[in-house]
C-alpha cells in the first residue's frame, strides 16, 4: 500500500527557479528509501514538500491519504503529526536537557506528564540514549544529539520518518551507528526517507534508492541494486 | 483537559520568558507603570470634574427679577412664558415673593430688620423672582437671554461668565487628559510589540521545532500573547497600590472635599475597586495588542 503518491509534481519557486520538473514517485508503508543525488538537485525541495514547509507549483503529493498542497496553513500540523524530520544540524535546545529535549515534542501536543515520562524513556532506549536523558546537548557527542533529534522525531509515533542529511555532520563510524538506530526504527513499522550525499553509506545499507537529477527521478533501483 | 495542560504549559513558557529577557521586560513594565499612573491620575481627575460639574449644574440657577410694579396676571403671564421655553424643567420654577426675600434678608441681619422692617409691600424695592433651573447646562446662555426678553422681566442672572468658565475649563482639562493618556497607551503598546519581537527572534528555534512536531498555530502563538498580557499586569501593579491607598489617603487628607466644600471628591469605595480594575483591564489590553501586533508581524507560521 502506497503511503506517498506523488504525481506530476513540479516546483518553482518565486525567483523563477524551478527545483522540481513533473515528479512520480510511491513510496510505500514500512520501505527505507534513500534520495541521492548531487548538490542543487532538488533532493531537499522534494522532502520539504513532503512536510509542507513547501507547497508544489503543480501536481498532487499525497500523504497517508491527506492531499499535501491542498492542506491550509492552520491545518499543517495535522500532517506535521504524521511525520517525524531530522535534520543534519540536529535542532536540539541548547538549554533543556536531552529528556526535555524529546519530551518537548509530547507537552506541546499536550499529553499528561506521566504519558510523557513513559514514551520518552522509551524512545531514548531505543536509541540507546537512556543513560543520558539528564544531559545538556553540549555535553553530547554528534552522534549522541542526533540520537536524541532522531528520538524526539519519533516519540509521538509518526508513520514516516524523514531524515535530511542526518549523518553529514558525523564520522563514518558514528554514522553507522545512526544508520543501525534507523533501520530498528524502521523494522519497527516505520517508513523512512533519508535525503543523503553519503553513497558509501547507500550502499551499506542495500535499501531502495532514487537517484534525482536536475529535479528528475533518473532512476529507482530497488532494495539491493545500487552498487 | 488536554487543552487545559496545553494552556498551562503556555502559561508557564509565557512567565519564563517575561524573566528570560528581564531587563526588556522591566523596559516594558515600566513604561506601562507610567501610563497606567498617568491614566489612573486621568481616571481620578475625569471622575470628579464630572462628579463637580454634575453638582455645579444641579445648582446652577436662573434668577429673573420681576418688575417692581407687576401685577398678579402679569406673574402668571410670565410663569407660562418660562415654562414655554425649550431647556427649562417644568417642575423647576419656582415664584420667590419679595416679602419673602425680606424676611429672609432681616432674619440674617439686625440692620436690614431695622430697615426693611417698616416697608410695606408697595414701598419695598425688593423685587419678585422667578428661580429656575434649566435642563441643559450649556444651553444657559441661550434660555438666559430669551427670559430676559419676556415683558415684565427686569433682570436676569445665573453667574454668568463663571459657570461657562468653569465648565469649559474642565472640558479642556478632560481632553488634555484623554490625548496624553492615547499618547502614552500608543507608546506603551509600541515598546511591548518590541519587547515580543526580540523575544520571537531568541525562540526562533523553539518556533521551529514546534512547527516540526505538530504544535497548531494558536500554539505556537498563544505564549506570547500571554507574555504581554503578562507584561501589562505586572505593569497594572504599582498604578493600582498608588489608585487604592493614594486616593484613599488623599481623601482622608483633604476631608473629602478640595479647597471649600463647594469641590466634593468622590469617595473612595467602590471607585477605588473600580478604577483599580479599570487600570488591570487597561494594562491587560494594551499589553495583548502590542504582542499580537508583534506575533502577526513576526511569527511566520
Amino acid at each position: 500500500m502506497d503511503l506517498i503518491r506523488i504525481r506530476d509534481v513540479r516546483k518553482t519557486y518565486k525567483t523563477g527557479t524551478t527545483a522540481i520538473y513533473d515528479l512520480d514517485l510511491n513510496i510505500k508503508k514500512g520501505e527505507f528509501v534513500f534520495i541521492i543525488g548531487s548538490t542543487g538537485c532538488g533532493k531537499s525541495t522534494l522532502i520539504k514538500m513532503l512536510y509542507r514547509e513547501e507547497k508544489p507549483s503543480s501536481g498532487k503529493i499525497l500523504v497517508g491519504g491527506l492531499d499535501v498542497g491542498k492542506i491550509k496553513n492552520r491545518k499543517v500540523y495535522k500532517l506535521r503529526r504524521k511525520i517525524g524530520v531530522v535534520f543534519q544540524n540536529y535542532q536540539l535546545l541548547p538549554n533543556e536537557t536531552a529528556y526535555e529535549n524529546v519530551a518537548f515534542a509530547l507537552e506541546v501536543l499536550g499529553l499528561p506528564k506521566d504519558e510523557i515520562h513513559a514514551k520518552v524513556m522509551k524512545v531514548l532506549d531505543l536509541v540507546g540514549l537512556k543513560n543520558k536523558a539528564k544531559q545538556y546537548p553540549r555535553h553530547l557527542s554528534g552522534g549522541e544529539q542526533q540520537r536524541v533529534a532522531i528520538a524526539r522525531a519519533i516519540v509521538n509515533g509518526p508513520k514516516i520518518l524523514i531524515c535530511d542529511e542526518p549523518t553529514g555532520n558525523l564520522d563514518p563510524k558514528t554514522s553507522m551507528e545512526i544508520m543501525e538506530v534507523l533501520e530498528a526504527i524502521n523494522e519497527l513499522g516505520t517508513t523512512i526517507i533519508m535525503v543523503t550525499h553519503d553513497i558509501s553509506i547507500v550502499k551499506k545499507m542495500k535499501k531502495r534508492v532514487v537517484l534525482l537529477d536536475s529535479g528528475r527521478v533518473v532512476r529507482d533501483y530497488k532494495e539491493g541494486e545500487y552498487k | 483537559m488536554k487543552a487545559f495542560r496545553i494552556l498551562g504549559r503556555n502559561i508557564r513558557d509565557s512567565f519564563k520568558s517575561v524573566f528570560r529577557n528581564f531587563s526588556l521586560s522591566l523596559a516594558s513594565i515600566s513604561c506601562i507603570t507610567i501610563t497606567l499612573i498617568v491614566v489612573a491620575v486621568a481616571i481620578i481627575l475625569s471622575i470628579n470634574v464630572t462628579n463637580f460639574t454634575k453638582i455645579v449644574e444641579k445648582d446652577v440657577t436662573i434668577v429673573a427679577f420681576l418688575d417692581v410694579d407687576i401685577t398678579e396676571e402679569e406673574k402668571e403671564d410670565v410663569y407660562d412664558q418660562i415654562i414655554a421655553l425649550d431647556n427649562i424643567e417644568m417642575n423647576n420654577v419656582e415664584f420667590i415673593d419679595k416679602m419673602e426675600i425680606s424676611k429672609d434678608m432681616m432674619a440674617s441681619s439686625d440692620v436690614f430688620d431695622s430697615i426693611m422692617g417698616e416697608w410695606t409691600r408697595e414701598e419695598s424695592p425688593i423685587q419678585d423672582t422667578y428661580q429656575i433651573k434649566v435642563t441643559d447646562i450649556n444651553l444657559i446662555n441661550k434660555t438666559a437671554e430669551e427670559i430676559k426678553d419676556i415683558e415684565n422681566v427686569d433682570v436676569v442672572k445665573y453667574g454668568e461668565g463663571m459657570v461657562d468658565q468653569l465648565v469649559s475649563v474642565f472640558d479642556v482639562i478632560r481632553k488634555g487628559t484623554y490625548i496624553v493618556v492615547i499618547a502614552l497607551i500608543l507608546v506603551t503598546a509600541f515598546l511591548i510589540a518590541n519587547t515580543i519581537k526580540i523575544t520571537i527572534m531568541s525562540r526562533k528555534r523553539e518556533i521551529e521545532i514546534m512547527r516540526l512536531v505538530g504544535a497548531s498555530n494558536i500554539n505556537i502563538k498563544i505564549p506570547f500573547i500571554f507574555e504581554g498580557l503578562i507584561l501589562g499586569m505586572l505593569g497594572a501593579v504599582i498604578p493600582i497600590v498608588i489608585t487604592l491607598y493614594g486616593y484613599t489617603a488623599l481623601y482622608d487628607h483633604f476631608g473629602g472635599q478640595l479647597f471649600t466644600n463647594f469641590i466634593q471628591l468622590v469617595k473612595p469605595t467602590p471607585f477605588i475597586y473600580y478604577t483599580s480594575l479599570a487600570l488591570l483591564l487597561i494594562g491587560m489590553i494594551v499589553g495583548m495588542i502590542g504582542s499580537s501586533r508583534a506575533v502577526k508581524k513576526y511569527l511566520k507560521i
